[in-house]
């Protein structure tokens, strides 16, 4: 299982650059997932990883071995594409025996090998039938199974799981990550559904016009964000952002906006003091807030209440601008009436207004 | 009520002809006669054909004149379709030349080809001369004369096949392609297990159109030889033209045509089985489908 770099990686059409210099290198056995906005480039990226797309600049190395101008066959990787790319001629069987096929395996080799894939997906009585005659689901099996089959070192995933249903990607997200876990291979995903990337990546790669924002484990992404784009893109509710200032009084910082003032946690002092009396962004999660009366707790109304069952979402206003709120609920919140809430201190994320960097 | 102007349509432009052919194909007719005066004689036109040796030899040219040049053209057609299905500066220029020569009325294809044909003053047989060769016997010898034709045929409708597999081409998934890339299939695998037998729907309607087409080739033959030397290239549209016009037997071509259209009416029915089994079959492969989900 190789190890793969990109090295100040570009892609360009014509005078438009599509990517811009990505450097990344992904570890052995590692399950990587490319998460950003449509046109960020991440399919770009895995394409010319797979040697489907010609790259303008830089450098891929698969095991320290340059890989630029190999056809993806010698690349030793499989793909998983959005539209299960299935041979419609074949059927099940024979699409994924396709590539055993080709580099001439033995007739037994074969069977056994496409059998046991079969098993491990669900798919052994499915194995005559053409594509046409397989539901969205079982379509999405067999694209896997034919990568399963090829035992190749690496596998790819482009944004498999966006033609299917809710009920039913949820499914095959929770299958693919017991697939992971049980071969023990690299992978490398891409997707626009954050979702996806928090619960299937060891590490995730935030793109965005080109550019890496930011790379990190899910934790890390989630509890401090690198820069605003990457705290507005990650998390469900988004993150609040408000312009604050900030200030020192009495030996603690604090971010204080039209109507309200936040303590930040005394671990902050040292990074942000020498930032004394500019203008921030402050981003608050939605779960940062809590019901509550206490020290520092702020009056908020609430425009309006969605209840969701354990949750409840609520759209309220603070310094002058519309935010989500959410907390548990036993019962469901009212509303109309203001409430008291207290913000969690370690939650409150502080970012330059200009560079748009975390501070 | 509808199909009312459609029926009438149906009636005086396609059955009152066929229907004509059909009852003259039962009279001994000549030109000077009209229709009315001419004499019934039952099957004797369609018992004739039986013993009449030159029909029979036309209908062999025929058959092999028409599965000679299709078999060229889905070749040359579809390799010319593989090898120009890419994006390279210039390359929309060249396939608008490349379909040029179907756009040329078959009585000029035939002169220009006989002209380049021309034991003297054509091209070939002055290029092989001055090459120190003999010159060769186009078009008055008849293996000669028959490869010639074909190959004036082969040069008018390789183009036909050309655009056709080429829009196939063009409409392939292209995800599928590329997932055959990725499984390791060379260029000539990617063609052979994947690009060919998707384009295989279109492939069958191509043959069957030109087909169709071929065997009732006329005017270029016409022009080039005139069917000779002897019958070697006497194709039956031109036998049947032959003995309307210069035998006067409006009866026995009649019957001619006849013959000729039911053997174009099968391959037509094969067509058009072939759709309707597709069609079936993918209907079926749907239900199946949806029971599943």
């Amino acid at each position: 299982m190789p190890k793969i770099e990109l090295i100040n990686l570009q892609k360009s059409y014509g005078a438009v650059s599509i990517i811009d210099g990505l450097d990344l290198t992904m570890e052995d056995g590692e399950f990587t997932v490319f998460v950003g906005p449509s046109g960020c480039g991440k399919s770009t990226t895995l394409r010319m990883i797979a040697g489907l797309e010609a790259i303008s600049g830089g450098e891929i190395r698969i095991d320290g071995r340059v890989v630029n101008r190999l056809e993806p066959k010698d690349r030793d990787l499989a793909l998983v594409f959005q539209d299960y790319a299935l041979y419609p001629h074949m059927n099940v069987a024979k699409n994924m025996s396709f590539a055993l096929r080709l580099a001439r395996y033995e007739k037994s080799k074969i069977n056994s090998r496409v059998n046991e894939v079969a098993e491990m997906l669900g798919l052994t009585e499915y194995l005559n039938r053409k594509p046409a005659e397989l539901s969205g689901g079982q379509r999405q099996r067999v694209a896997m199974g034919r990568a399963l089959v090829r035992d190749a070192s690496t596998f790819l995933f482009d944004e498999p799981l966006s033609n299917l249903d809710a009920k039913l990607r949820a499914q095959m997200r929770a299958e693919l990550a017991l697939m992971s876990r049980r071969i023990q291979k690299n992978m490398i995903y891409v997707t626009h559904d954050q979702v996806e990337a928090m619960t299937l990546g060891d590490r995730i790669v935030v793109m965005k016009s080109g550019k890496i924002m930011q790379v990190g484990s899910p934790e890390e992404l989630y509890r401090s964000p690198a820069n605003l784009f990457v705290a507005g893109f990650i998390g469900s509710p988004t993150m609040n952002f408000l312009k604050a200032e900030l200030s020192e009084e009495g030996g603690q910082i604090f971010v204080t906006g039209r109507g309200f003032s936040l303590p930040l946690p005394a671990k902050c002092k040292p990074r942000l003091s020498s930032h004394n009396g500019r203008t921030v962004m402050i981003g608050l999660r939605p779960s940062s807030f809590s019901v509550g009366e206490g020290e520092g707790s702020i009056e908020l109304p609430i425009i309006l209440s969605e209840y969701i069952g354990a949750q409840s979402v609520l759209l309220s206003e603070m310094g002058g601008q519309k935010i989500t709120i959410e907390v548990s609920s036993e019962a469901p919140i009212p509303s109309g009436a203001p409430m008291n809430f207290v913000v969690e201190s370690e939650g409150i994320h502080v970012f330059d207004s200009d560079t748009e960097k975390a501070l | 009520m509808f199909l009312a102007p459609a029926a009438a349509i149906l009636g005086i432009a396609l059955l009152y002809p066929i229907g004509y052919m059909i009852y003259a194909s039962f009279l001994d007719w000549n030109p000077s006669q009209r229709i009315g005066e001419a004499d019934w004689v039952g099957m004797r036109n369609y018992l004739k054909l039986l013993h009449d040796e030159a029909f029979w030899e036309s209908t062999w040219v025929t058959i092999r004149f028409a599965s000679i040049v299709v078999t060229l053209e889905m070749i040359l057609g579809v390799g010319l379709a593989m090898l120009l299905d890419r994006n390279l500066r210039g390359m929309s220029i060249l396939r608008t030349i490349f379909i040029l020569p179907m756009m040329i009325a078959p009585i000029v294809v035939g002169l220009m080809w006989r002209y380049m044909y021309h034991p003297q003053v054509g091209i070939f047989n002055r290029t092989l001369k001055s090459l120190g060769f003999d010159p060769i016997p186009f078009l008055s010898e008849s293996n000669w004369a028959f490869a010639s034709v074909i190959i004036s045929d082969v040069w008018q409708w390789t183009p036909f096949i050309f655009i056709l597999s080429l829009a196939a081409l063009q409409s392939l998934p292209k995800s599928a392609i590329e997932a055959s890339r990725i499984d390791g299939a060379s260029g000539w695998q990617q063609v052979l297990h994947i690009k060919l037998p998707l384009m295989l729907p279109v492939l069958i309607v191509t043959v069957l159109l030109r087909l169709i087409d071929a065997f009732k080739v006329l005017e270029v033959i016409l022009v080039m030889t005139n069917g000779g030397p002897g019958l070697s290239t006497e194709v039956l549209a031109l036998h049947i033209s032959r003995t309307a016009s210069e035998f006067r037997e409006l009866g026995e071509a009649a019957a001619m045509s006849n013959v000729l259209l039911f053997l174009l009416m099968l391959l037509t029915i094969c067509m058009f089985g072939y759709t309707k089994l597709q069609e079936k079959r993918s209907l079926h492969l749907r239900q199946a489908a949806k029971e599943e989900v």
